[in-house]
């Protein structure tokens, strides 16, 4: 499904995360394996550090503080935006929707369209494509676009094969009208035969919470889980990645009329380190124009992925210019998504911590 | 230039690999065993196998491996 928007700009960027940062070498003895294993696979996926909400902490703390943060230092002013999204798939509770209470929170103004939507690695660009929809309303003057989730929280410690990957982060993303932006191009493809990929079990109104659902239990590789934890099948994701993207991005290109030589930068969901480099290479992209560093550095925050890529490795190019940018988001659903967009003269693009 | 079996011992010291002939089905290469030996293939050969070729059927035993290898024109 392709789509096209006209007059939209992305003004600014603001991630935040946790302060509580651990390391994979901290964390190795978590696992049953040898530490030689531990140390190769570290190497080749990109372990290195984390960052973690602490006990209690929730979506609409990280969102919140973020936003208090933009008030305060005169970067966004709360009259001005109409439309606040959250994307999340770790909301404060089933009910109400945790942007009504982002909004309550930070008292904003009655006339605001609050919405929440449960999308996770492809969530910043179904985030997005919502927000420019909504612009195309006289009424939303600015939309702000959350990208938050506490994933943590619902990993198992003893599964290696999720743990050391999972990071807590959200992303606020100011969007709005600019009548001298170029054409925007996108595409979707979703395929929810393949939803148990990437599911968390137990907890909803299939399966509620119990102490039998909280039971650890051996689920093989030597790693222990229970079904209210997150479970993704690893190679199924991978292949899934790697047979889906390259043609979803390849199509994007095609229908927008350039090349991969034509774009500056891809920045894609960031899984590890290893998937993106098989990506990367399968579709001939130099690597330094693809971005593999986040979970590295603070791990996969979903949805937040590919606005904190930006703001750790482009911040400053943001600010000062425009460049092509190819965005690509894919994961649990199963979503893949990407689009074609001019990022560029940012008024803010910057990675905060959350106290 | 490391044998096969050489470089799959780096990975897994306590196996041989010259008489196992099932290494994802017996469980002597788990899934990571697997990404990890695609990186060391890549890096030692100087080549990218690509990702969906990075499938269990392929890692099943040193012939299947080999055969991988020869399509990127790796002969041991």
């Amino acid at each position: 499904m392709n789509f096209t928007y006209q007059h939209k700009r992305i003004s600014g960027i603001l991630s935040v995360v946790p302060a509580n940062e651990k390391t994979f070498l901290e964390e190795m003895r978590n696992y049953n394996f040898p530490e030689a294993r531990s140390r190769k696979l570290m190497e080749v996926m990109g372990y290195g550090k984390h960052r973690l909400v602490e006990p209690g902490v929730c979506v609409s703390d990280l969102a919140v503080f973020g936003l208090q943060q933009l008030f305060d230092r005169g970067l966004l002013v709360p009259d001005e935006f109409d439309a606040l999204i959250l994307v999340t798939q770790s909301p404060d509770h089933f009910m109400p929707t945790t942007s009504s209470i982002i909004q309550g929170r930070l008292n904003l103004k009655h006339d605001l369209f609050c919405m929440d939507i449960n999308q996770g690695c492809a969530g910043f660009l179904i985030g997005l494509m919502q927000a420019f929809m909504l612009l195309e309303q006289e009424s939303i003057r600015k939309v702000i676009l959350i990208n938050a989730d506490v994933l943590s929280r619902k990993v198992s410690p003893q599964d290696r094969n999720s743990y050391p990957l999972a990071g807590d982060a959200a992303s606020i993303t100011l969007v709005e009208r600019d009548f001298n932006a170029p054409i925007i191009h996108s595409n979707l493809k979703m395929d929810g035969t393949r939803n148990e990929a990437l599911i968390i079990p137990a907890g909803g109104f299939r399966k509620p919470s119990s102490p039998e659902t909280a039971v650890m239990e051996d689920v093989g590789d030597n790693n222990f889980r229970a079904q209210d934890h997150l479970r993704m099948d690893g190679s199924s994701v991978f292949n899934f990645v790697q047979v889906e993207v390259p043609p979803l991005i390849e199509s994007l290109l095609s229908t927008a009329g350039t090349t991969t030589e034509m774009i500056d930068y891809f920045i894609c969901h960031q899984p590890n380190r290893f998937m993106l480099q098989k990506l990367a290479d399968k579709m001939k992209i130099p690597h330094a124009k693809m971005p593999m560093n986040i979970v590295e550095n603070f791990g996969n925050s979903s949805g937040v992925t590919i606005p904190m890529a930006l703001c750790f490795n482009l911040a400053n190019e943001l600010k000062q210019r425009h460049y092509q940018c190819c965005l690509a988001g894919f994961g649990v659903g199963l979503t893949w998504s990407s689009m074609l967009m001019q990022l560029g003269h940012l008024n803010f693009c910057e990675i905060i911590d959350y106290p | 230039m490391p044998s096969l079996s050489e470089i799959l011992n780096r990975i897994r010291p306590e196996v041989d690999f010259t008489t196992a002939q099932h290494f994802i089905e017996d469980g002597l290469l788990d899934s990571f065993d697997m990404v990890t030996l695609v990186a060391t293939l890549d890096q030692t050969f100087g080549i990218s196998i690509d990702g969906v070729e990075s499938v269990p059927e392929n890692f099943q035993s040193l012939q299947t491996i080999e055969t991988l290898l020869q399509k990127y024109g790796v002969t041991l």
